[in-house]
C-alpha cells in the first residue's frame, strides 16, 4: 500500500485537493476565520502524509504539477490590475507611499526584533526578504548569505498567517478603503495574501498583485542595504 | 478550444519571462518578469483582454491550493528550524500584522490627505 502510494503521480495531488476541499467546507459550516481552507489542508496534507508513512520527495513527486502552475497563475495576476488601471493611476500617491512604508516597516522590524532576541547575523538576513513572493525571497536570501530553506519555510508562514488574519487586522485597525487593504495584504503577505484579497475584491485583488512585484522588487534593493546595519 | 488557446497565450507569456528569468542576472523570478511582461501586452493591446480572461481568471482562482505542496516542505525544513522556532516564530507574527497595518494606514492617510486636499479646493472657489 505504501509503496503504491510513493510512487503514484497522482495522489498528492489528491489528497492536496481533498484537503483543500474538507477546508472549505469546513469554513462555509462554521465560518470562524482561523477555519482558513489553505491553513486546514496543510494541516491535513501533513497529517495523511505523515499517517500513511510517505515520505515528503514521494508527495512532492506527485504534487508539484500543483505548484506548477503557479509561475503562470502569477502572470495571470496582471489581468485583474490592468482592469484597475484607471483606480491604479489615480491613487498612485497612496499606493507607492503605502507599499514604500510597508517594505520599510518589514525590514526596519526584522531589525529591532533581530537585535532585542540578539540573533546571529545569518538568521537575522535568513528573516529579512519574509515578507516576499518566495522566488524573489529565495534569491535575496542566498546572496545575503542567508539559510535558504528557512527563508522559505518563513515566507510561507508569513502568507499564511497573513492570509488567515489579513481581514480581522483590516477591520481591527480600521483599513477600510478596497486599496488600501488590497496593498496591506499584498505587502505584508505575498501571493498567499493575495489569494485572500482577490476573495475580498476585485480591487483588494489587483491592488495586492501589485504590492507582490513592487515590494518583491523595493525589498532586494532594501534589504542588502539593511543586510549591513547588524 | 477558446479555453486551450488562451492557456496557450499565458504558457507562451510565461515562457518569455522565464527566458528574461535566465537571460539577466538579477534574483527576480520568471512568474514578475512573465506579470510585467503580460501587464505590458494588455496595455499596448498586443494581448486583448478577451485573449485571456477566461483562462486568466480560472487560473487566479484555483491559486490558493497551488501553496499546499511548499507548505508541506514545512516537514522537511522542521529540523533545522527547531532550534531557533521561538524567536523566529514572534518575529514572524509581529512584523506580518506590523507590515500590514503601516502598508494599509500609510495608503489610507495618503487617499484622504488627497480628498481633504480637493474638498478645500473646491471650498475656495465656492
Amino acid at each position: 500500500m505504501k509503496e503504491i502510494l510513493c510512487n503514484s503521480a497522482y495522489f498528492g495531488v489528491t489528497v492536496s485537493l481533498i484537503g483543500y476541499g474538507a477546508g472549505i467546507m469546513l469554513k462555509k459550516k462554521f465560518k470562524y476565520a482561523f477555519l482558513n481552507p489553505l491553513l486546514i489542508s496543510i494541516i491535513f496534507v501533513i497529517g495523511v502524509v505523515m499517517l500513511c508513512g510517505v515520505d515528503y520527495e514521494s508527495y512532492e513527486n506527485s504534487a508539484q504539477y500543483l505548484s506548477y502552475l503557479l509561475t503562470p497563475a502569477t502572470v495571470c495576476l496582471a489581468v485583474p490590475l490592468y482592469q484597475q488601471m484607471t483606480l491604479l493611476k489615480k491613487n498612485l500617491a497612496a499606493v507607492a507611499c503605502g507599499i514604500l512604508a510597508g517594505v520599510l516597516a518589514s525590514l526596519g522590524s526584522v531589525l529591532l526584533l533581530a537585535f532585542l532576541f540578539g540573533l546571529e547575523h545569518d538568521v537575522y538576513v535568513t528573516l529579512l526578504p519574509k515578507s516576499i513572493t518566495t522566488a524573489i525571497g529565495m534569491g535575496v536570501s542566498e546572496e545575503l548569505g542567508g539559510l535558504v530553506t528557512i527563508t522559505v519555510a518563513v515566507i510561507i508562514v508569513t502568507g499564511v498567517i497573513g492570509n488567515v488574519i489579513g481581514e480581522a487586522v483590516c477591520k481591527l485597525f480600521r483599513i477600510y478603503e478596497p486599496i488600501a487593504k488590497g496593498l496591506a495584504l499584498g505587502t505584508s503577505s505575498h501571493a498567499i495574501g493575495t489569494a485572500k484579497a482577490l476573495e475580498m475584491g476585485e480591487v483588494e485583488g489587483a491592488m495586492s498583485s501589485l504590492a507582490i512585484a513592487v515590494a518583491g522588487l523595493l525589498t532586494v534593493i532594501g534589504a542588502s542595504v539593511f543586510a549591513g546595519f547588524y | 478550444m477558446k479555453l486551450l488557446y488562451q492557456f496557450g497565450i499565458i504558457m507562451f507569456v510565461t515562457f518569455l519571462g522565464e527566458f528574461l528569468h535566465c537571460l539577466i542576472p538579477l534574483p527576480i523570478p520568471a512568474s514578475i518578469y512573465g506579470l510585467l511582461l503580460m501587464l505590458a501586452g494588455l496595455m499596448t493591446k498586443v494581448i486583448k483582454l478577451e485573449q485571456v480572461k477566461i483562462a486568466a481568471d480560472f487560473l487566479i482562482e484555483i491559486m490558493p491550493p497551488m501553496f499546499i505542496p511548499a507548505a508541506v516542505g514545512l516537514i522537511v525544513t522542521w529540523s533545522d528550524l527547531k532550534a531557533i522556532l521561538v524567536p523566529v516564530l514572534v518575529i514572524t507574527c509581529i512584523t506580518t500584522v506590523f507590515v500590514m497595518v503601516v502598508t494599509g494606514r500609510t495608503a489610507q492617510a495618503v487617499m484622504h490627505l488627497k480628498e481633504n486636499m480637493a474638498a478645500q479646493k473646491m471650498e475656495k472657489q465656492d
